[in-house]
C-alpha cells in the first residue's frame, strides 16, 4: 500500500506519473467500451437471418417492469421502516438492525439468493411451516415473485441505508417545533417527511431501479426460464451459450442506451447521496411517544426484520445441518482459495486503478478542469452503464484466436471484476480525497510540506481508512461477483460462488447450503481483515 | 405565589445533576444567564416540555403543567435556528401557530397578516425563509409565537446569532409585544448587556443549580465568586 501512495504523491509537481497514469487508465477503459461494440457488431455482421426483435421487446419490457415493481416495493418497505426507525430511535434492537442493513453490501448476492431459496423455495421455511399446520400450499418461487422477493431482500437495507440520513438530517428543533405546535403523525408526514421524501426518493429511486434492471445472478437463478429473462441475462445466453454476437450486441446496446439514461438522470436529481453514519442517534422524536404510534413502529420495525434477517437464519441453519452432504473438502478447499485468490486480486487492481483515477480527478478540479474531471469519474463508472458480459465478451473477443482463452480465464476474471467493483472503489475515494485535499491543501503548501513527508504525516494517516474499505469492499465484490467466473469460467478454475450456482441450478440445496455458508463466512471474515489491517485503528 | 414556580426540578445529563428552583412573576422579563454547560437551555427545554424532569414540578399560573405535553402548555419556545421549515412559505410557517395541519380559513389569514404587520413584515407572506435575512426570519418565528397566544415566551438564544444592533432591535421589539400581549418572557442569552437591557430581573445559573435570582442589576454586581469568574470583572 505504501507504493501506491508514493508515486501519488508529488502533487505540487506539474503532472506527476500518478495523475498521468490515471488519465492513461480512464482513457483504456473508455477505449475499451469502444473496442467491444466494434468487435461485437463487427462479428455479428454476417448473419443473414432479421434480429429477432419480438424476443428483444419481450426481454425489455420484463426487464423494465421487474425493475419497476422491485424498486416500487422495496422504496415502499422502506419508507415504513425508516419512518419507524426514525420514531424509535430508543428501539432496543435498532444497531442491530442498522448494522446488518450494512450485510448485503458484503453479502455476496448468490449467497443471498441461497437464503431467499431457503426460505421461500419449493422445500423452505414457508413450504415447511404450511405442510405442518397443514394447509395444501407450493410456493412457487421461480419467477417474477422469487426476483422481486430477492430484490426487495437485496435493496431494502440499502434504501434505508440512503433515507436514514435524510431523516437524522431534520434538526432537533423542527421536532421540538412539531411537538410545541401540536402537530399530529398525519400533519407531520405532511409538513416534515413528503417534502424530505420527495428530495431524496427521486435519486434514491433512479439508483435501485438501476440495479434491478442490469441484475444478473437474481434473474438467472430465480428466472426460471425464458418467461422472466432480463437484459442481463440475454446477453449472457447470446453470447455464452448461442453465440448470436450480433443479438448480444444489439442487447447490449440497449443496456448502455438505458444504463446511460438513468445514469444522466441520477446525474440530473443532483443530490450527493449519503451512505454511512446511519448507527447515529436520530433527534428524539415527540411523535414516537404515543402509545398508537409504539404500535404500528413496533409492528413495521419486527416484521421488516424479520424479513431481511429470516433468509440469513436459514442459510446458517441450513448450512450448518448440510454440512455432511457438503462438496467434498478438497473441492471446497480449492473453491475457496480460488476465490480468496480471485478477490484480493480483482480487489487489488480495483482498488490501485480507483486511486490513480480518483487522484487524477482530484487533480483536474484543483485546476479548475471540471470537464476532465467529469470525464475522469465517468470511465471509470464504466461498469455501471456496460454489461460486465459485453466487456467480457469483448475481452473474450479480442483474445480469440491469439491467446489460448483457457489460460487468460483468470486475468479476464480479475479484469472484469475489477471493472465491476470500481465504481465502488471511486464512490468511496473520490469523497474522500476530496476532503482530504480541502482539509489539508493549503496547509501543507503554507507548510512547504510536500512529496514523502506529506505523504507520510499527512495522506496515508486520513486516507488508510477509505483506502482499506475501497480495498476490503472491491475484493468481496470481485469475490462474490457470479458474471466473470460464469462467463470465463471452467472445470479448472471454479470458485465458491460457481460451485454454489452449480449446486443451486442442480437443486443440490444441502450441499448449496453448507457452501453459501462457507462463502458468506469467509466474505465477512475476507473483509473484516482487510479493513482492520490495512485500515488500522479509528482516528480521532 | 408566583406566576411561574419551578420547584425542586430535576434532570441528569451525563454526568451533570441538576436541581433548580426558580420564580417569575407575571409580566415580567426574566433574562437567564451562565456559562455554558451549566443547563440554561435544558432549563427551558424542561419548561417547554421537550425533556422530562425527574423529579419536581413546574406550575405556571398556579397550574401544575408538569407533565402536559409540549403543545398543552402555556408556553413558546423561540430557538436560536431552524424556527421555520424552509419549504413552507412565511404565511404557511406563521400559520402553523394556527392549525398544526395547516388548513387555514380566510379568517385564520387574516390573522397571520395580523401577526406579521405586528413584527414589522408586512406584505411577506409569499416569501420563502431562504429569501429572508437572519433577523426577518427571527420575526417571522416570533409572529408565529404571538398567534399561538400563550401568556409565556420563552427565547433561547434566539438572538445569538445577530449582530450587536439588529440584537438590540429583536429585543426592543420583544419589549414591546410583551406589552401589548401581556406576556411573561424567559431569555436564555450569553451577553450580560441583554440582560442588563432587557431583563427586569436575572438568573444566573451554574453547574446545574440557580445560583443567584434577582434583580438584574443586583446580580450582574454581585460579588459571587461564580458571577465574577463568568463576567471576568
Amino acid at each position: 500500500m505504501r507504493a501506491l501512495g508514493r508515486i501519488a504523491t508529488p502533487r505540487a509537481a506539474g503532472l506527476s506519473v500518478a495523475v498521468l497514469t490515471g488519465y492513461g487508465l480512464a482513457a483504456v477503459l473508455g477505449g475499451l467500451a469502444i473496442t467491444v461494440f466494434a468487435l461485437l457488431l463487427a462479428a455479428g455482421d454476417d448473419a443473414q437471418s432479421p434480429p429477432p426483435y419480438a424476443y428483444i421487446c419481450r426481454v425489455l419490457g420484463f426487464t423494465l417492469w421487474q425493475a419497476f415493481l422491485s424498486t416500487l416495493l422495496s422504496l415502499l418497505a422502506a419508507i415504513l421502516m425508516t419512518r419507524a426507525l426514525a420514531r424509535q430511535a430508543q428501539f432496543p434492537g435498532r444497531m442491530l438492525l442498522l448494522r446488518l442493513c450494512a450485510l448485503p453490501m458484503v453479502m455476496p448476492t448468490i449467497v443471498g439468493i441461497f437464503g431467499v431459496v431457503a426460505v421461500y423455495g419449493g422445500s423452505g421455511y414457508l413450504a415447511l411451516v404450511a405442510d405442518a399446520v397443514g394447509i395444501d400450499w407450493q410456493p412457487r418461487l421461480y419467477g417474477l415473485a422469487g426476483i422481486l422477493i430477492a430484490h426487495v431482500f437485496f435493496n431494502l437495507p440499502l434504501a434505508i441505508r440512503l433515507l436514514l440520513p435524510a431523516f437524522a438530517s431534520v434538526p432537533a428543533e423542527s421536532w421540538r417545533l412539531a411537538a410545541q405546535l401540536g402537530m399530529g403523525s398525519r400533519d407531520i408526514f405532511r409538513i416534515i417527511e413528503i417534502p424530505l421524501l420527495r428530495q431524496q426518493l427521486p435519486g434514491i429511486s433512479i439508483i435501485i431501479f438501476m440495479l434491478c434492471f442490469t441484475t444478473f445472478a437474481v434473474a438467472l437463478t430465480l428466472g426460471g426460464g425464458p418467461r422472466a429473462t432480463t437484459l442481463e441475462v440475454a446477453i449472457y445466453q447470446a453470447l455464452r451459450f448461442d453465440f448470436d454476437l450480433r443479438l448480444g450486441a444489439m442487447l447490449a446496446i440497449l443496456q448502455v442506451i438505458f444504463c446511460a439514461g438513468g445514469a444522466w438522470a441520477v446525474w440530473r436529481a443532483g443530490r450527493q447521496m449519503v451512505l454511512g453514519n446511519t448507527a447515529r442517534l436520530v433527534a428524539y422524536r415527540y411523535d414516537g411517544r404515543a402509545s398508537r404510534a409504539r404500535l404500528v413502529d413496533f409492528s413495521v420495525i419486527i416484521f421488516g426484520a424479520i424479513f431481511l434477517t429470516l433468509p440469513i437464519l436459514a442459510l446458517v441453519q441450513r448450512g450448518l445441518a448440510g454440512m455432511v452432504a457438503a462438496a467434498s473438502p478438497a473441492s471446497l478447499l480449492s473453491a475457496a482459495l480460488v476465490s480468496l485468490g480471485l478477490g484480493l486480486a480483482g480487489g487489488l487492481t480495483a482498488t490501485l486503478i480507483g486511486y490513480l483515477i480518483a487522484q487524477a480527478r482530484q487533480r483536474a478540479l484543483l485546476q479548475g478542469r471540471k470537464r476532465g474531471a467529469m470525464l475522469l469519474g465517468l470511465a471509470g463508472r464504466l461498469g455501471l452503464f456496460v454489461s460486465p458480459m459485453v466487456i467480457g465478451t469483448g475481452i473474450f473477443l479480442a483474445a480469440t484466436g491469439s491467446v489460448d482463452l483457457y489460460r487468460i480465464a483468470a486475468a479476464g476474471v480479475i479484469l472484469l471484476s475489477a471493472v465491476m467493483a470500481l465504481p465502488f472503489v471511486l464512490g468511496v475515494l473520490e469523497p474522500a480525497l476530496e476532503v482530504a485535499a480541502a482539509r489539508h491543501d493549503r496547509l501543507c503548501a503554507a507548510l512547504g510540506l510536500t512529496g514523502w513527508n506529506r505523504f507520510c504525516h499527512i495522506d496515508w494517516p486520513t486516507l488508510r481508512r477509505p483506502i482499506a474499505t475501497a480495498l476490503a469492499l472491491s475484493s468481496v465484490i470481485a469475490m462474490g461477483d457470479l458474471g466473470a467466473i460464469a462467463l470465463f469460467g471452467n472445470q479448472d478454475m471454479v470458485n465458491l460462488t460457481l460451485l454454489l450456482y452449480g449446486q443451486l441450478g442442480a437443486y443440490r440445496l444441502d450441499g448449496a447450503a453448507s457452501t453459501a455458508l462457507i462463502l458468506l463466512a469467509l466474505a465477512l471474515a475476507f473483509y473484516w481483515t482487510i479493513e482492520r489491517v490495512v485500515g488500522g485503528r479509528e482516528l480521532h | 405565589m408566583s406566576y411561574i414556580d419551578i420547584a425542586g426540578l430535576q434532570f441528569t445529563y451525563e454526568d451533570l445533576v441538576m436541581r433548580f428552583d426558580l420564580t417569575v412573576d407575571e409580566g415580567e422579563v426574566m433574562a437567564i444567564i451562565g456559562p455554558s454547560g451549566a443547563g440554561k437551555s435544558t432549563l427551558l427545554a424542561l419548561i417547554g416540555g421537550f425533556e422530562a424532569a425527574q423529579a419536581g414540578s413546574i406550575a405556571v399560573g398556579g397550574e401544575d403543567i408538569t407533565d402536559l405535553a409540549p403543545d398543552a402548555r402555556p408556553v413558546t419556545t423561540l430557538f436560536q435556528d431552524h424556527n421555520l421549515f424552509a419549504h413552507l412559505s412565511v404565511a404557511q410557517n406563521v400559520g402553523l401557530g394556527l392549525h398544526p395541519g395547516l388548513r387555514l380559513s380566510a379568517e385564520d389569514r387574516v390573522a397571520v397578516a395580523w401577526a406579521l404587520e405586528q413584527v414589522g413584515l408586512t406584505g411577506f407572506e409569499d416569501r420563502l425563509p431562504g429569501q429572508l435575512s437572519g433577523g426577518e426570519r427571527q420575526r417571522v418565528a416570533i409572529a408565529r409565537c404571538i398567534l399561538r397566544k400563550r401568556p409565556v415566551l420563552m427565547l433561547d438564544e434566539a438572538f445569538a446569532a445577530l449582530g450587536p444592533a439588529l440584537r438590540r432591535e429583536m429585543l426592543q421589539l420583544v419589549l414591546s409585544l410583551k406589552v401589548r400581549n401581556n406576556l411573561t418572557v424567559l431569555m436564555v442569552t450569553h451577553d450580560p448587556a441583554d440582560a442588563a437591557f432587557a431583563a427586569d430581573h436575572t438568573s444566573f445559573i451554574a453547574d446545574g443549580q440557580v445560583v443567584m435570582s434577582g434583580d438584574t442589576a443586583t446580580v450582574l454586581a454581585s460579588t459571587h465568586p461564580a458571577i465574577r469568574d463568568y463576567l471576568g470583572t
